[in-house]
Parts: structure tokens; sequence; C-alpha cells
């Protein structure tokens, strides 16, 4: 009897076991967002600001640029790749790329760099 | 004269001189932060007889805004090329760089259905690509031919140039070069190698060289009937 009941706190406390490892495994398989900021130094609005309308300021700048000749650096694509890209890669896109990432992460489709180069200028001047 | 006529004439004076005053500011650079106006009119005059027997304004083009081609005459994009005139009766060849004219009245900006295809207040005629959707109209309604279609993925633009599959795309003029208070890359290539038959300024500026000699030179743009009024010129042609 005593056997049976030991047995059956072994089965449970495998079962718990094989759960937490199967928790760990999901963790593992899911691409979290790699934000690496290499660059010190503060960005051009607080964190969570730029993590819920970073795309609203491009946007807006966006039509500024384009038809008006506002070539501010502050909200400027150009500007945040300049900032963001990979010290390793010089790009950010990638696995570990700073808008890849977090887009991956999100599901969400830019078309950015379908047409603007996601590479930081070469700082040959 | 009594203090209240004075002080009459006084600001008559400042009336009569402000606007003199206002010209001399405007002729300034423009700062970052400030829009394109109508009071500028950026252009280009040409002149033929100088015009070497080189492509450096090509391919400074080239260079400057990253459009080489993949070896595809057929649908590699072109925003610049050096056309090749003959005379039917007397057999002269004359040779320019030809690319977009920036017409005060552009027939591409007609037709665009999406609004891409736009005139800058400056002048400058460019294509937004954000908007485009590569219906091609514009490339068509040119008469100068000097739109591309983007018919290939792309790597490696320019960072002041971005350029993309799907849309079309022509000379800028350089904006972003004129932005930053530059000359575009086909000037300075053709002051520095070429035969310096370029010039670039803003029409609309009574004290530039390009507004002297266009009023004291004759000068013709490129298909006149179409009375488009071009913003690029041409000299002996």
């Amino acid at each position: 009897m005593s056997l049976r009941i030991a047995a059956a706190v072994l089965v449970t406390l495998l079962g718990v076991a094989s759960l937490a490892g199967s928790a760990e495994l999901a963790g593992g398989r899911v691409a979290l967002p790699v934000v690496k900021i290499e660059k010190s130094g503060a960005c051009v609005a607080p964190t969570a600001e730029m993590r819920r309308n970073h795309m609203k300021m491009l946007l807006h700048q966006r039509d500024r640029t384009m038809h008006e000749g506002i070539r501010t650096a502050r909200f400027s694509l150009k500007n945040c790749v300049e900032c963001h890209a990979s010290q390793k890669t010089g790009s950010v896109l990638g696995k570990e790329g700073f808008c890849s990432s977090c887009h991956a992460y999100a599901s969400v489709t830019i078309d950015c760099f379908e047409c603007h180069t996601p590479l930081r200028e070469a700082r040959a001047r | 004269m009594s203090p209240d006529r004075r002080q009459f004439l006084g600001w008559a004076a400042a009336a009569a001189l402000a606007p003199g005053l206002r010209l001399i500011e405007l002729a300034q650079a423009r700062s970052p932060e400030e829009a394109v106006s109508l009071l500028r009119r950026w252009g280009l005059l040409i002149d033929v007889e100088k015009c070497a027997d080189c492509d450096a304004c090509v391919t400074a083009c080239r260079d400057e805004n990253g459009w080489a081609g993949h070896g595809r005459p057929a649908t590699d994009a072109q925003w610049i090329r050096k056309a090749s005139l003959r005379d039917r009766g007397t057999g002269l060849v004359q040779t320019l760089p030809l690319m977009c004219q920036h017409c005060e009245h552009p027939p591409c900006v007609d037709v665009c259905p999406t609004g891409a295809s736009f005139k800058r207040a400056d002048g400058i005629v460019l294509v937004d690509k954000h908007i485009c959707i590569g219906c091609r109209y514009c490339v068509m309604a040119c008469p100068f031919g000097a739109r591309s279609f983007v018919h290939e993925p792309l790597t490696g633009q320019k960072p002041d140039v971005p350029r993309g599959k799907g849309t079309v795309e022509s000379c800028t003029l350089c904006v972003h070069r004129v932005d930053r208070g530059e000359q575009p890359a086909c000037v300075e290539a053709c002051n520095r190698d070429g035969g310096k038959a370029m010039l670039f300024g803003d029409l609309k500026d009574s004290s530039s060289e390009i507004h002297l000699r266009l009023r004291r030179e004759p000068s013709t743009a490129l298909r006149p009937d179409l009375a488009l009024n071009p913003g690029v010129r041409y000299q002996h042609l």
C-alpha cells in the first residue's frame, strides 16, 4: 500500500516536473524580442512613448520630409537606423535586429526596408 | 517740417524699404525646420555647346543615387542619359544630358491616380513612393521619357535615396543635396570633370547667376510646343 502511495507521489512529481519542463521549452521556442541598445544616451522620446507611437512619428515625419523638404533628424528613419543598427552587422534587420526582432514577435509586417536601407551610413565622412 | 509729417515720411520710407529687405532675407539658405516655399524655383541651365563627349553627369548621378542596373537596358532604371540629336538637314550631331525637366505643368502629375507624382512648392517634381502603386501612367505621359519603373527587388540603397520594386522613379534634382544647400551631383561632376556645361540655381532669385544668364542670353526649353515651362533650359541647341 505504502509502495503504491509512493509510486503515485512519484508520478505526480514527475508530472509537475515535466509540465515545468514543457513551459520552459515553450519559452525557449518563442522568439522573444531582442531589444539590444548598444548606443548610450537617450532616445528622442521616453521609451514608453517610443514603443507605442514610433510608427506615428515616422509617418508624420515621412510626409513632412517628402512634400515639404523638412529634414530634421529627430524623427527621421535615417536617424533611427543610425542609432539602433547593430554594432556587429550594422543593420536594424536580421535575427537580433532592433526593428525586425520586435516586429517578428508582434507579428507586424513593415515595408520600410523594402526601399529604405536598413544599414547605418558608413562613417566615411 | 512738423514732427507728425516727419514721422509719416519715416513710415513711408520703411514701407518702401520693407520689400527689399524681405528679398535679402529670402535669398538666405533655408533652415532644416522650414518648409519649401513658392518663392524659389530650382532649375538647370545646360549649354549644349560646352557639353563635352563624356558621361560625367550620368556616372555621378548613378553613384549619388545608386541606380546602377543589372545590365538589362530594357528594364534598368535610368535617371539621366546622354541623348544625341541629329539635324536631318545639315547632319549636325549634338549631345546633351536629358533627365526630368521639372516642368511647371508636369503631365506626370496630371495623370497620377493616387497623387504620388507631385510637384514640390519649389518646383522639384518627385514621386512619393509611399503612395505610388506602380501603374506607370506617368511613364507614358512624360514627353521626355524621363521616368523609370523598378522591376526587380533591390538591396544596398543609399540612405538618402530610398528605392524599391514596384514604384516609378526619376531625377529628383538631388533633392536631398539641394535641401542641404548643395548642388545636384550631375552639376558638380560636370563642372569638375566635364565641360562645365551645367548651371544650377534658383530661377526666381533675381541675383542668381542662372536668373541673370537666362535674362541676358537666349535659351530654349525642350518641346516648347507643349507649353510645360520646364525648369531645365538648354542653350545653343
